[in-house]
Order: C-alpha cells, then structure tokens, then sequence
C-alpha cells in the first residue's frame, strides 16, 4: 500500500517539474533557441573553428630542422616559400584543374541518371536504382582505388578494349587518377541532383510542355534553375574531395603529385607542421571563395 | 534509359574486378587471375585482427552517427523556426568541415588535440573528429523535412495544450523519422568509409577498417583479403539501405 | 658532460619550444638504465608492417604472443608507412619503443626522443652481427641507442624480356634511363636522393663524394639534377610493395629499384630478376630503440631482447623479408632463408650503405663546409617531384 501512494507521489511531481521547464519554454522562444544551439555551436566552435584558427597560427611557427620540433613564432617564411617557389604555383594550378574537370564531367555524368531515376523510372525501379547508387559507396575508398589500378594497368581492361581501335589506357597518369576520382565522387554527386530534381513537381514539366515548349527549353529554363542548388551541392563534394585527396594520385597518378601530397608530404614526410598548414590554407581559401561565390544559390541547404 | 545502364555499367565494372579479385589466386591480384581460390575467404573469417578493425569501426561510425544526430537536429530546429542574428555564420559553420578537405580538417584536429587540448590520440578523438564532419548530413536531411513540414501541426498541438516536449516526442519527430534515419545513416556511412581525418586522429592502438585495408594492402601477401571485406561490405550494407528506403516508401504513400 | 656537441646546438633552436609543449627534451634522451625492474603490465610498440605479428593477421605468423606469455608485457603494436610517418607517431610519446630504419634514428636520438641503452641488460645483443654494431645510424659518441632487427639492400630490379642487355650498374635508371621512359621506377622518399648521390660519387668523380648521406650544396643540387633528369622517364614512384609489385607484373615498370622481399613475391611469369649493382647500393639496418618517456621500460628492454632471440629473430626478419640480425637465426627460418637474404655475407654487406640521416655536421668528416640536412632533402625531392 505504502510503496503504491509513494510511488504515486512521484509519478505526480515529475510531470509537474517537466511541465513547468516545458511551460517556461514555451513562454521564452529566445531561450529555446539558446538551448537549442548551445550544444551543438559549443562543440563546432570548439573543436572544429578553434582547430582551424590555431592551424592557421601555426602556419607562422617553424620547425627545428633537425629534431623536428615545433618553434613557436611569428616569421613570413612559409608564406615567402609558398609565394617564390614555382613548385606551389604549379602543383595547386595543376589540383584546380584536375578538381575542376572532375566535377565538371561528375555533373555532366549525374544528371542524366538523376533524371531518370527522378522523372522516368517507376517507384518500384526508382527503389532500386537508389540502393544501386548508394551500395558501391560501402566498398572501401581504397579498394574501388586499387580495382582502377588494375582497370588503368598495361594489361587491363582499358588497353585491352582500346589497343584494337589504335588507342591506349590511360594508364597511371593524370588523367588516370581523373578517371578514378571522378568514379570515387560519382555517387556523391548524383544523390543531391536526384533529391533537388526529386522536389520538381512533375506537372510543372507537363504544363511548360502543354504550353507547347520544347524539351530542351523546359530543363533549361524552367527545371534547371530548379535543381541548381543540388548541382552546387554535388559538386562541392567533388571539388573538395578532390583538392585534398592525396592517396589516389599515389595509386594511378603516376610520377605527379597534388596538393594534398605537398601537405601530406609536410606534415608526414618532412614533419614540417607549420610548412603544410600554409600550404593548406590554399584550398581552405579556394574553398571560401567557391562557397561565398556559391551561397546565393541556396545549394548550402542541399549537401 | 541507356545513359543510365551505361553509367551503371561502369560504376560496377570495377566492382565486378573486387569481386573477381577476392577469389584470385595470386597474391597480388595479378590480372587476369592466374586461377581461384577461397583461401582469402577462409582467411578474412580466422582473421581476428579484421574483426576487430570492424568492430572498432562499427562502434566509431554509431558514435560519431548518434551525436550527429542529436547535433544535427537540434541546429536544423533552430534554424528552421528561428530567425536570429549570425544564422548564416551558424550555417557556414556547419558546411565547413566536409567543405574543406580532409587533409586539412585532418591536421587541424590533429594538432589542437595532442597541443591545445593535450588529449592523446584514441577512439575518443576519432568519433569526435567524425561527428564533427557527420553533423552536417543530417542538418541537412532534418532541415529540408522541417522546411516541408511547416509549423502548422506544431502550432495545433501547442494550441491543444501539449508542452513544448510533449510536441516534440509525438508530432515533431514522428514526421522527421525517415529524414532522421536517411541522415544518420549517411553519416554512418561517411564515418565507417573515411581514412584520411581518421589518419590524422587515430592513436596507435586504433585500427579502423580502413586503417587495417590499408595496412594490409601494404604487406606482401595479403592484398586479396581486403577484396573480401570490401564484398563483404557492399552485401551487409544492402540491409540497412533496404530498410530505410521502405521507410522512405512507406511515408511517400502514406502522405 | 652529458650534453653532446651535436645536440647541445639543436638544444638552442628547440629550448622555446620546450617551454612551451613539455613533450620534448633536448637532451640526450636522459641517463640509461642500471639495472632492471619488474616488467610491467603492457607495452606499446611502433615499426614497419610485419615486425610484430601477434597471428591476428595470420594464425601462422606470430611472434608476439609467444613473448607476452613469457614476459607477462601485452603487447599493442602499430605498423607505420616510411619512416617519417614513423617519426610523426613517435613524437605523440604514445610508444614505449620503435623500429626505426637509419634515415629516422638520428633523427630521434638528436631529439631526445629515445634513451641509450645499457646493452648489458639485453643478453641476445651478444650474438648479433658485429658488423651492424656501433654504426653511425645506431650509435652517437659511444652510446648505443638500438638493437638490430634485420638488414637489406635496396636492389636493382629489372624485367629481364624487356631490359636488354641485362644491367650490372645503376647507369639503368640514371643515364640510360631514357631507353625505358615511362617504366622505370624509383623508391618515393627524399632518402633516394642517397642513390643518385651514390652513383655521382662512382660515375662523377669531379664532386668529391665519398658518403651519398654527407652532401654539401653543389653535390645536392647535382644529385636533384640527376633525378629530376630521370623523373622525366619514371612512370611512377613506389613506395608499397603491392605498388611495386603490380606494376613490376603488369609490365607497367620495367627496371627501378626494389627490396629483396618485392622480388620473392613477385611471380615467376614476370620474369624479373633483383641484381646489387656494381656500384653497390643504399641499404637499411633497422634498430629497436626505447622512448625516453617509455611508460613501461623494463617491457620494452625484454622485447628488444626477444626480438634478437635466434627463433624470433628468424621469425620477423623472414617474415619481413630480410636479413636477420643475428647469424644464429638462420637455423629457425626456412632453409634458404638466410642464403636468399645474403646474411652474414660480409662481401655484399660492404657494398651497402645504410641509410642515415644527412645532418649539417658531414657524416665523412668534413669540416670546411656544411651538409645539407634533411629538411632540405625533403624540400628537394617535392621539387623533382614537382
């Protein structure tokens, strides 16, 4: 009887006590908002903002040459080495490039298939499409990688289907890392159009043809400002992932090198910390100035 | 229709070679096979160093998958029903880490952690370093179902007396669960495949899978095994896919 | 004074940061142990993939448990890619001892990273190869600061359908390089600057070189010369031996460097063949050294004698693919093992030299000029690489 009262008493006060902080609540929107950023602004401001700003103060330290041991410090060297040097000029022109048709042909290759997926195919195959999409993702970055290595080699598939017609593989070069990191990206960037083209409604497409428009000037005008933002979104994927990849180069791009090498290099080879988060800040600015340039599109909301 | 067979073609042709790889006869995955074998199979099961590996990153990835979550849709419900000053500082913020590249997000953790922090390198530092970038797919999941959805219902339950809780548990996340799933489930993803930030925040008694394919695709003699757990891999990871996707169609007929 | 001259220099440049971090000492790594205590519960190793299998990869390879069961130390071990990821790792302090190649253990030792070794305390040290003892890479005015684990030549590999007529000198991938463009390969590390400098100081007799790891700046710059001339026909540079291995198979590189492991596993139908070049070779000596902040040195002394046990010994080098550091270990391994490996042949461990860290003070002995350093090594070889 007694354990059954007291028991009541308690499932009395609890609703009470979350009543009152949940009436509180109510009453405050402001502190609501407060409650609900704090956690999550605390943690990116601290762990992330913070690790990036004291990377960038590092980057005016150096480095013992020898025993390899931080100086703290304020000195211009790295950056008058970042500058001078041609070596930094050419390799982060050459990663710009590579990055850039990369996403270029990522796009051009996903919104075709997107569209289907999004407007062609029934619900059934849509489903399946989908998971198709999203499977390969779970096979190792590094496997799929040393799968091309053997796709690009001098007796795979690529020379093999190419020799007979008088081409040649691409083989480990520049262009065979494009290849492959264009296919490790791919799904990346298909996945974003498809849920931006997902959200045009299909009977905008019948009444811009009802009004006796053309294929071609109904995606153009009407469905891809639509899906634009899903564009953005995927290639910000691409762009970046390229920019900082370092170990595909190593596997099919032959005797080059990127920027993600000269940072890895610094920081592993030669345990120059400082040196490579100079170098680093080259794609952290590229970066800045595609996403302030991208902003407007609103392709922020779509990652 | 034959744009999208051709593509598919080819984002499975290299997978058809893993597959074909991990019964391979010859160590270093010569090509063509010289012969097959199930002797990496056998090997990949009585290898307990890969269990652990996958045991570690299946730990790693729910981690790093439930405080983005938790992260993530707290700031997707601030800055959906919200208007305040710095809103785009808080949305840059978010994007961030998986709008730079790795290798810097990689460094700069690295280094604030063994020299702001002190912290040694562990599985800690690794699910902090993966949910900091894992944050952001299920912002983005959660913000564009809370977009969809409106305030209309939340408002009705408001004006019916529910408490600002009792809202959130029966009208609020009922409607986010598919966007909540398809967004964890992504950065589950992203956290169980990433090698470069996990690299730099790793300590030495933690080997992800990644960090173990990689190791051992540097040894002699070893390269086939990590065909297999790559098969191995993209089989398992059809059930949790399957599943939110009938999630997914679920709700697109019940709405 | 137990403050070297060498060190009491680098002491200067790093004193700020010591202040500032407390997780570096430039001094020689502290006093070395008198005597032993009690092995503690764990310890914490770091080294090349292979050097302490614990059978979780393999069932059949394993060499660490064994050793727990002995010592009573758990082991947990962390393989690394080259030896400056080695030394990135180490300088955490997460490790209690390391496997470090030549081209790192200066490198460590100048830092204070690890502790001379009172190699009394270590039984098996007696039995290893004089001829890896008291070296340049392993020792510093008189203090031992590791064991050898194993040793090796970097070789000459090359495809024997396709480079004719078969190459006896290094002149194959320098010189005559262009005759194979695009299928050469090189080992990606600024310390292959050590072989262009080896085959300058046979072939180019002008620049004085008598030691490829002492180069001042005119020989540097000549050995960039050289290897940003071979870049031209290198189609890719290696550094993992899956890496060299497939291409050596593929056909995609035809003559370069190797180790002697690369080549056993590559496949007979390949049809390569490892040479050590007239001019001999760049090799390493790898030693097991001790953290000066090791959390468990009395484990870490017993594992750096089990591995210089005979069986353990045999166990890992082969493994690995090299030679063992001590000649009673070519019992243990299979038959060939040591015969494959060229231990104990002292005629071909002349013609190696082990890689060492270039410092500014000249490993020959040269005083009138200054060496150039690792850093500058590694600067250099970003941009032949470019």
């Amino acid at each position: 009887m007694k354990s059954n009262s007291g028991a009541r008493v308690v499932a009395k006060v609890e609703p009470t006590l979350a009543h009152r902080i949940s009436t509180k609540l109510y009453s405050k929107p402001k502190l609501r908002l407060q409650l609900l950023l704090s956690a999550p602004v605390t943690w990116l401001g601290l762990v992330y903002i913070a690790a990036l700003l004291a990377l960038l103060v590092t980057a005016f330290f150096t480095v013992d040459s020898f025993t390899g041991n931080l100086t703290p410090g304020f000195s211009l060297e790295n950056f008058a080495s970042l500058f001078t040097n041609s070596l930094y000029s050419t390799v982060t022109f050459r990663t710009i490039g590579i990055a850039l048709a990369v996403t270029v042909v990522d796009v051009l290759l996903a919104l075709p298939i997107a569209f289907y997926m999004a407007k062609v195919a029934s619900p059934r195959a849509r489903g399946v499409l989908v998971i198709s999409i999203l499977m390969p993702l779970w096979a190792s970055y590094l496997v799929k990688a040393y799968a091309w290595r053997s796709l690009l080699s001098n007796v795979g598939i690529f020379a093999w289907l190419l020799r007979p017609i008088g081409l040649d593989t691409p083989g480990y070069s520049l262009l065979g890392a494009g290849i492959t990191l264009g296919y490790l990206w791919l799904p990346y960037v298909i996945l974003p159009i498809y849920a931006s083209l997902e959200k045009v409604p299909s009977n905008l497409l019948e009444a811009s043809s009802d009004l006796g428009a053309k294929t071609w000037p109904t995606l153009r005008r009407i469905v891809f400002p639509l899906i634009l933002p899903g564009i953005v979104a995927g290639s910000i994927f691409s762009f970046s992932l390229t920019l900082g990849d370092y170990i595909t180069i190593n596997i099919v791009g032959g005797a080059n090198q990127m920027l993600g090498n000269l940072v890895y290099s610094n920081v592993g080879v030669a345990n120059n910390l400082p040196m490579a988060a100079a170098i680093a800040l080259v794609p952290v600015l590229i970066m800045f100035g595609y996403l302030s340039a991208v902003r407007r599109t609103g392709a922020l909301d779509n990652l | 229709m034959a744009i999208t067979s051709s593509i598919l073609t080819v984002i499975y042709l290299p997978l058809a070679i893993v597959l074909l790889n991990s019964f391979n006869s010859s160590l270093n995955m010569d090509w063509p096979p010289p012969g097959f074998t199930l002797e990496w199979w056998q090997r990949a099961g009585a290898s307990t160093g890969l269990l652990d590996a996958l045991i570690t990153s299946l730990v790693i990835a729910a981690c790093s998958a439930a405080i983005a979550l938790v992260l993530g849709t707290m700031l997707a419900m601030a800055l959906s029903r919200y208007k305040f000053f710095g809103k785009n500082a808080v949305s840059l913020m978010i994007i961030l880490p998986i709008a730079l590249p790795g290798i810097v997000t990689g460094i700069a953790l690295n280094n604030a952690f063994r020299t702001l922090l002190g912290m040694q390198l562990s599985i800690l530092t690794v699910v902090i370093a993966h949910a900091t970038f894992c944050i952001v797919t299920v912002y983005n999941n959660a913000l564009a179902r809370l977009n969809r959805m409106g305030k209309s219902m939340e408002e009705a339950s408001a004006d019916l007396g529910a408490g600002v809780f009792t809202t959130f548990r029966l009208v609020t996340l009922p409607q986010m669960l598919s966007a909540l799933v398809a967004g964890g489930l992504l950065a589950f993803g992203l956290s169980f495949d990433e090698i470069i930030v996990t690299t730099f925040t790793a300590g030495g008694g933690t080997q992800t899978l990644p960090i173990w394919i990689l190791n051992n695709m540097f040894r002699p003699g070893k390269a086939p095994i990590v065909d297999v757990v790559a098969v191995f891999m993209v089989i398992v990871s059809i059930i949790p896919i399957y599943f939110a996707q009938r999630l997914t169609a679920k709700e697109a007929k019940a709405s | 004074m137990r403050i070297t001259a060498t060190v009491k220099l680098l002491a200067i440049g790093s004193a700020a940061m010591l202040a500032l971090s407390g997780c570096a000492s430039s001094n020689n790594g502290g006093d070395m142990l008198q005597s032993l205590g009690d092995n503690e519960k764990t310890v914490s190793l770091l080294g090349w993939p292979g050097y302490a299998e614990d059978g979780s990869t393999d069932p059949a390879y394993d060499w660490v448990t064994p050793f727990e069961k002995e010592s009573g130390c758990n082991v947990t071990f962390k393989p690394y890619g080259t030896s400056d990821e080695a030394i990135t790792l180490f300088k955490t302090g997460d490790y209690d001892a390391i496997a470090a190649s030549g081209d790192a253990t200066l490198r460590l030792i100048a830092a204070g990273d690890v502790q001379p070794l009172n190699t009394a305390l270590i039984p098996n040290y007696a039995g290893v190869y004089e001829f890896l003892k008291n070296r340049d890479f392993n020792t510093v005015d008189g203090k031992t600061y590791g064991v050898p684990h194993g040793y090796g030549a970097n070789l000459l590999m090359y495809n024997t359908d396709v480079v004719k007529p078969a190459p006896t000198s290094w002149s194959v991938v320098f010189d005559g390089a262009s005759a194979y463009k695009g299928k050469v390969t090189a080992y990606d590390s600024p310390i292959y600057i050590a072989d262009a400098a080896l085959y300058l100081m046979k072939h180019n007799t002008d620049l004085g070189i008598t030691n490829p790891y002492a180069l001042d700046e005119t020989q540097l710059a000549a050995a960039v010369t050289l290897l940003k001339a071979q870049k031209e026909n290198v189609g890719e540079y290696w550094s993992d031996y899956l890496k060299s291995i497939q291409s050596f198979t593929t056909g995609d590189s035809v003559v370069g460097t190797t180790w002697q492991v690369i080549k056993n596993y590559t496949p007979a139908e390949a049809h390569v063949e490892a040479i050590l070049p007239s001019e001999g070779a760049t090799g390493w000596s790898d030693s097991w050294m001790i953290s000066s902040k090791a959390k468990s040195p009395n484990c870490a002394y017993a594992w750096l004698n089990y591995i210089d046990s005979p069986k353990a010994n045999a166990a890992a080098t082969e493994y690995f693919g090299e030679a063992p550091a001590t000649p009673d270990a070519c019992q243990y391994g299979s038959a060939d093992f040591c015969a494959t490996y060229n231990a104990g042949d002292t005629e071909f461990e002349k013609q190696i030299w082990y890689w060492t860290t270039p410092i500014e003070k000249c490993l020959d002995g040269r005083t009138d000029v200054k060496c150039t350093d690792y850093a500058a090594w590694t600067q250099a070889w970003l941009e032949i690489k470019g």
